[in-house]
C-alpha cells in the first residue's frame, strides 16, 4: 500500500486529516461513542508507527 | 450482542428525497440506504458488528490497511452523496446500535445539523499546505572569517553566524505561512488549521508549516486557486488540494 505520491487522487494522510478530525460528532448515550480525540490520538500514533515499520523494512 | 449496527456517513436535508445512486457500496462492502426523519435524511449502511463493534473498532483503527480502506470507502460513498446534495459529512467510526438510535441522534440535533448544513451549502473545501522549501546549504565561506582570530575564536563565530542564519530562515518561513494563511483567509468564508503533518507521512523532506483547510463559495472557487496559484514566496512551496466536501466546517455548533 502506498500513502502518499500515489496516482491516487488523494493521499491517505490528507484524507485522514478530514476523517478523525472533522467531520460532525455526536456524542450521546445512544451512540458507541468513539468520535473523541483519543480516537485521533490513537489513530495517528498508529499510523505513524505503521508506515515507519513499512519504511524499515 | 446486536446481529448489526449502523454506520452513519452523513446527513442531509430530506427534502431532496433518496440520493443514494443505485448500487453504492460503503463500508465492509455494505450497500448504503437512507433513514428519513422529520427535516433531515441519514445516509447509513448496515454493518457487521464483528469489524464494528466498539471493541472491534478499537483493534482495527490501529491497523493500517484496514484504517486506508475504511475512510476511502467513507469517503466515496460521502462524495458519492455531495455529487446530489448537500451532506454534512460524519467522523469516521460513527456506529449505532439500530435505526432507532439514528433517528433519536436526528431528532435530537435537529436545528444544530440544520446549522451545519446552511455552513457548507453551496460551498466547497480546499486543502493548502505550506513546506519549506529547500534552502541551499550556503556554509560561510571560510575564506571571509576574520583573519585576525585563531582557529577557536573562528570556528564559534563561524558557529554563530550559522546559528543566526538559521534563525533568520527560520522568521522568514513562519512570515510567509502567516502572509499565506492571512491572503487565503481573506479569500475564503471561513479556515481551519490542522497540525502541520508529520514528515514521515507526508512525503515531504522538508517541514510542513501550514496545513490548512478553507471553506470556499463553489462560485469563488475560480478566484480562490487563481489566489494561491499567484501567491509566492522564495521560503516556502505550496500545495493545493480540493476541492474536498466540506468536512474541516461540518460542526455542530456547541449549545
Amino acid at each position: 500500500m502506498t500513502l502518499v505520491g500515489t496516482d491516487d487522487d488523494l493521499a491517505l494522510v490528507d484524507l485522514l486529516d478530514r476523517l478523525l478530525a472533522g467531520g460532525v460528532v455526536v456524542t450521546g448515550d445512544v451512540t458507541i461513542s468513539l468520535a473523541g480525540v483519543d480516537l485521533v490520538q490513537i489513530s495517528l500514533r498508529a499510523l505513524i508507527s505503521s508506515v515507519a515499520t513499512l519504511v524499515d523494512k | 450482542m446486536a446481529d448489526s449496527l449502523v454506520y452513519l456517513y452523513a446527513v442531509g436535508d430530506a427534502a431532496f428525497g433518496d440520493a443514494v445512486p443505485p448500487g453504492l457500496i460503503g463500508v465492509g462492502e455494505a450497500p448504503v440506504r437512507m433513514i428519513v426523519e422529520g427535516r433531515l435524511a441519514a445516509v447509513v449502511s448496515t454493518v457487521d458488528p464483528l469489524h464494528f463493534s466498539e471493541d472491534a473498532l478499537q483493534r482495527n483503527l490501529e491497523d493500517l490497511t484496514w484504517l486506508a480502506a475504511t475512510a476511502r470507502a467513507h469517503h466515496a460513498v460521502v462524495d458519492a452523496i455531495w455529487q446530489h446534495r448537500p451532506v454534512a459529512p460524519l467522523r469516521l467510526a460513527t456506529v449505532y446500535l439500530d435505526d432507532d438510535n439514528v433517528r433519536a441522534v436526528l431528532r435530537a440535533n435537529e436545528a444544530a445539523f440544520a446549522g451545519a448544513l446552511d455552513r457548507i451549502r453551496g460551498a466547497r473545501e480546499w486543502g493548502v499546505k505550506a513546506i519549506v522549501h529547500p534552502q541551499p546549504d550556503a556554509d560561510l565561506d571560510p575564506t571571509l572569517a576574520d583573519a585576525t582570530l585563531g582557529p577557536g575564536a573562528a570556528y564559534l563565530q563561524h558557529k554563530r553566524k550559522a546559528r543566526d542564519r538559521a534563525a533568520r530562515v527560520q522568521q522568514d518561513v513562519q512570515d510567509a505561512a502567516a502572509d499565506l494563511h492571512r491572503t487565503l483567509s481573506a479569500a475564503a468564508a471561513a479556515s481551519h488549521l490542522y497540525p502541520p503533518q508529520d514528515p514521515q507521512l507526508s512525503g515531504h523532506r522538508e517541514h510542513m508549516v501550514l496545513n490548512a483547510a478553507y471553506l470556499v463559495e463553489e462560485s469563488a472557487a475560480g478566484a480562490f486557486t487563481d489566489v494561491v496559484k499567484a501567491w509566492q514566496s522564495p521560503h516556502v512551496d505550496v500545495e493545493l488540494t480540493g476541492p474536498w466536501v466540506p468536512y474541516s466546517f461540518a460542526t455542530l455548533e456547541e449549545s
